[in-house]
């Protein structure tokens, strides 16, 4: 039963400001830790990779595999952070802590929190892409000051895959309700993207399938800036990523005032 | 009871509805709470007390009735009136990543409290809920009682009109429990006015000017603790138990009180004069009893049944 009260449209205020820095308190008190588990896994992948695997291959699209797997990491760990923090830490605080309760208690609305949670989610995307972005700099590839645009670009991948993990998070029973998501949603879209290889290797169905996954369309983007290249069709990639944020959003703040305001 | 929109009504409910699915949780309630005093709705688990509750605050949409808070209309204006209310639920939702001050701190923050006046108003706070000591303190290392004394103190933040307690004292010990009550009285004598849910006899009693018993989304009764008494209950009360009780209780008890109830082995004799009860127990082996007054659980078992709920 959905009531006129679950579809409305999103409220939108500042007030979202005092739920985000609320996390954002939260994230200092263990930031070191913080950034080293953002940057270790994707640094690994990239010395592994990058080292190993380009060892046979030296040039991918015209870059060094190193760089061409480092703008990658880029995305793939906009992605990951923002689905995770919308995912795990948002269920804990909604469900286990009961800290949106608590909030919804004061003079805030739920829409006030899952703005901040969403935003806040984008948030940590573009601190883990600062730090992916300081490695691949000290490597010595993308110097170029296009290369800081992939700052705003994170942003954008942590609003469309925070709204992702908010729609799974309204939905969750429990912690492991979101294997599904890596699973499922995830490790397709990681392989599929163009993170690990160009998708123009893969065969045509594939390459359709890439054509609607929004972490290709951020890899398009990302990968001339770092190679300091102005990239192509902006505005579509843009739209795309936008498009699955914004309608990603709608979907998780109704399910979630059904879950809450019941 | 006065209507609604008076100047020192602070909570007037009326006709309230709520159902989910087929299921009638709040058939038509009815109440209003006047400044300065602290009433109690009471009621079994399932009554429709936490129900009540979130449609007052404006976190359920009712499907019928009114309800003004702080003098907003409600869920229209519920942000607006939730400013001026203080909250302490039923399960503690404090800030585990946080200090004690932190917590107080942060959550002043949702209501745009200056810092300033937080500055100050924190170490009242503190003192209040006894835990000026306990500033840096993480959450976790806080006891059940400190936990829900802060609570309490994080509740007062925004200096509110009306304070509402959904079950303040339930899984405490005795002493966080009166030290709870304590501070609760502090506030009433301040002039602050208090709604509390509980399902702790003794705990409307002392604390509650006025009360209302609710059941299956129904107020059933309402009025000050001892009229609610006088007015449903015969005033002294013997309990009878033993291994001859209950054979007592078919042979003696009915007759001699004016109403009687078995409950597993023990005989429930309701009077208005206990004395021929007494004359007689006096004088019977294999029973003990227990000469009272009656009181707010007599009223409520009457109201509401023995029978489990859950």
């Amino acid at each position: 039963m959905i009531s006129a009260s679950l579809i409305r449209a999103p409220e939108l205020s500042l007030r979202w400001i005092p739920v985000w820095r609320r996390n954002l308190l939260v994230w200092r008190k263990l930031a070191i830790a913080a950034v080293l588990g953002n940057i270790a896994d994707p640094l690994l992948y990239m010395l592994a990779l990058g080292y190993g695997i380009g060892s046979f291959v030296p040039e991918v699209g015209g870059m060094k595999y190193i760089a061409f797997i480092g703008t990658g990491m880029v995305c793939q760990s906009a992605m990951f952070t923002s689905s995770f923090e919308a995912m795990y830490s948002a269920f804990s605080r909604m469900h286990v802590q009961r800290t949106w309760e608590a909030i919804i208690n004061a003079p805030l609305s739920l829409d006030d929190v899952m703005l901040a949670e969403w935003i806040w989610a984008a948030t940590k995307s573009v601190i883990s892409v600062m730090a992916i972005l300081a490695v691949v700099l000290l490597l010595g590839f993308g110097h170029s000051w296009l290369a800081i645009w992939v700052l705003p670009l994170g942003f954008i991948v942590g609003l469309t895959f925070g709204a992702f993990g908010l729609v799974m998070n309204s939905l969750a029973p429990g912690y492991d309700f979101f294997t599904y998501f890596f699973t499922l949603v995830l490790t397709p879209m990681l392989l599929l993207s163009g993170v690990f290889f160009p998708v123009e290797q893969m065969p045509a169905a594939l390459r359709g399938v890439a054509q609607v996954l929004p972490l290709s369309h951020a890899i398009d983007i990302a990968r001339p800036l770092l190679s300091g290249r102005v990239p192509d069709g902006i505005p579509l990639h843009i739209a795309v990523l936008l498009g699955y944020a914004f309608a990603a959003y709608y979907v998780a703040l109704v399910l979630t005032r059904r879950r809450l305001l019941k | 009871m006065q209507g609604q929109g008076g100047d020192d009504v602070v909570l007037a409910v009326a006709g309230l509805r709520k159902s989910y699915g087929d299921n009638e949780v709040l058939r038509g309630l009815d109440f209003a709470i006047r400044r300065g005093e602290c009433f109690g709705l009471l009621g079994p688990n399932g009554a429709g007390k936490t129900t009540t509750l979130r449609c007052c605050l404006g976190l359920t949409d009712p499907n019928a009735g009114t309800i003004t808070l702080v003098g907003e209309p409600v869920p229209k204006a519920a942000r607006e009136a939730r400013v001026r209310v203080g909250v302490v639920p039923q399960m503690d939702n404090l800030d585990p990543d946080f200090t004690v001050v932190e917590n107080l701190r942060i959550y002043g923050r949702y209501f745009s409290i200056p810092a300033a006046i937080l500055s100050e108003r924190i170490p009242r706070l503190l003192d209040f809920a006894g835990l000026a000591n306990k500033g840096n303190a993480s959450i976790r290392t806080l006891s059940g009682g400190m936990k829900r004394r802060l609570t309490l103190g994080r509740a007062l933040i925004n200096d509110p009109e009306l304070l509402i307690l959904d079950e303040p004292t339930t899984g405490l010990d005795p002493q966080a429990r009166h030290l709870i009550w304590d501070g609760l009285r502090q506030l009433l004598s301040q002039g602050k006015t208090i709604l509390l849910t509980t399902h702790f006899m003794d705990e409307a009693e002392r604390l509650c000017s006025r009360l209302a018993v609710i059941d299956h989304g129904r107020m059933i009764a309402s009025d000050a603790p001892r009229a609610l008494i006088a007015a449903h209950v015969e005033p002294e009360v013997v309990e009878v138990y033993g291994d001859e009780a209950r054979q007592w209780a078919d042979a003696r008890g009915r007759t001699l009180a004016d109403r009687m109830e078995l409950a597993g082995e023990t005989a429930f004799c309701y009077a208005k004069d206990a004395a021929p009860l007494l004359n007689d127990l006096s004088r019977q082996n294999g029973v003990r009893y227990l000469h009272r007054s009656a009181n707010l659980e007599d009223l409520f078992i009457k109201l509401t049944g023995r029978e489990l709920r859950d």
